[in-house]
């Protein structure tokens, strides 16, 4: 059974999750934005991507330190080169996994 | 001079009508095997977010069902949330005897990430109706997002049927995951097949998608190299949005400063 108090905890976050995700979509589209918007945009992606993951990378702990002698930083250099050379997605995502599982045998 | 003006190109061209592409008619016969099509290839497309999501989504329901949430819980949260470092965070304050105000708070500032992605899918998604729209909103997550927008640039067939298809395939991975973790993830030996690994490769692959020229490439140095600086300062994950913000206004700047070593080839 699902306690109401935890019912409603769950569904406060949802909204909370949901309402940043919709917001954009709905005020944004079918307007012709400004020039300068539009190319700030087309950075978000390179941007975000790697603010995602360099941190994942070289850093480490609680509280965070940086790391640069982990598993993760190591196989992603071959992961890169793979993703650069190939342009391909199963590929890298299968290259990576092994790697990092092989690297997982070795440390 | 052509790569100074790319992104308004691609902008206009994304904005004209396209035949099938409004989301608003009623269905036909035609529309029945548009969305046919974008079924299998939307599902198919996932394919490295469940992979991924299997690996964490296991991970997500053992912690869960060792914190003492049940596996219907756990599936409510995967179904109304869908964000899997919010609710890694959700369970550790729930169980630790937190109330509302702070978890929905945590919640909202991990997630509000999410702000920038659908700003930037929305120039993708110009001639669909609000009720679409807003069940695509909910399927917007990291790997949603990066996936959606990869296919987007390179692959023309790529619409928003099949990005819709993506992102609830991921949720419906997402949600059948967790909930496996709660029954039975601790069979499972953590680290197998380095399956952990899935959605960082992912990331660093659709990464390189993004590296379509010099600024591009000095647009991830900076978004980085500051992320990794505001995490190591600040605790929490608002070091994504800040970097991010601070990479692009930084790509703009110097893409209009006209330093001629950046305009540099695009492909």
């Amino acid at each position: 059974m699902i306690d109401i108090d935890y019912f409603f905890i769950v569904l406060g976050m949802g909204i909370v999750t949901y309402v940043p995700r919709w917001i954009p979509l709905v005020a944004l589209s079918r307007r012709q934005l400004p020039r300068w918007f539009v190319e700030w945009l087309d950075f978000i992606p390179a941007a975000i991507l790697s603010a995602l993951i360099v941190p994942l990378l070289v850093t480490a702990g609680e509280p965070r330190h940086l790391d640069f002698f982990r598993p993760e930083l190591l196989v992603a250099l071959p992961t890169f080169i793979m993703a650069l050379k190939t342009r391909s997605l199963g590929g890298t995502v299968v290259v990576g996994m092994v790697l990092f599982w092989l690297a997982g045998k070795i440390f | 001079m052509r790569a100074r003006h790319e992104g308004e190109e691609y902008f206009e061209t994304r904005n004209q009508p396209r035949d099938g592409d409004d989301g608003e008619d009623v269905m036909s016969a035609g529309d029945r095997t548009t969305w046919i099509h974008a079924v299998r290839e939307g599902a198919l497309g996932a394919w490295p977010i469940c992979l991924g999501y299997l690996a964490i989504g296991l991970a997500f329901g053992v912690i869960a069902q060792k914190a003492g949430f049940n596996p219907l819980e756990i599936g409510l949260m995967s179904l109304l949330v869908y964000a899997g470092s919010a609710q890694f965070i959700a369970v550790s304050m729930l169980s630790a005897g937190a109330g509302f105000v702070p978890v929905v708070l945590t919640a909202f500032t991990v997630n509000l990430r999410h702000l920038l992605m659908s700003s930037s899918l929305v120039v993708y998604l110009n001639r669909i109706g609000f009720g679409w729209l807003s069940l695509f909103a909910y399927g917007v997550t990291d790997e949603s997002f990066a996936l959606n927008l990869a296919r987007f640039r390179v692959d023309e067939a790529w619409d928003w049927r099949r990005a819709l298809v993506l992102n609830h395939t991921a949720n419906l991975a997402w949600i059948a995951c967790t909930v496996a973790g709660g029954y039975f993830g601790r069979f499972i030996p953590p680290g197998a097949f380095g399956i952990d690994y899935a959605l960082s490769a992912m990331f660093i692959c659709l990464l390189v998608f993004q590296l379509r020229g010099r600024l591009y490439f000095v647009v991830a140095i900076i978004g980085g190299v500051s992320a990794v600086v505001i995490s190591l300062l600040i605790p929490g994950n608002s070091y994504i949005i800040v970097a991010s913000v601070v990479a692009a206004t930084a790509g703009v700047i110097l893409k209009r400063s006209r330093l001629s070593f950046l305009r540099g080839e695009e492909s």
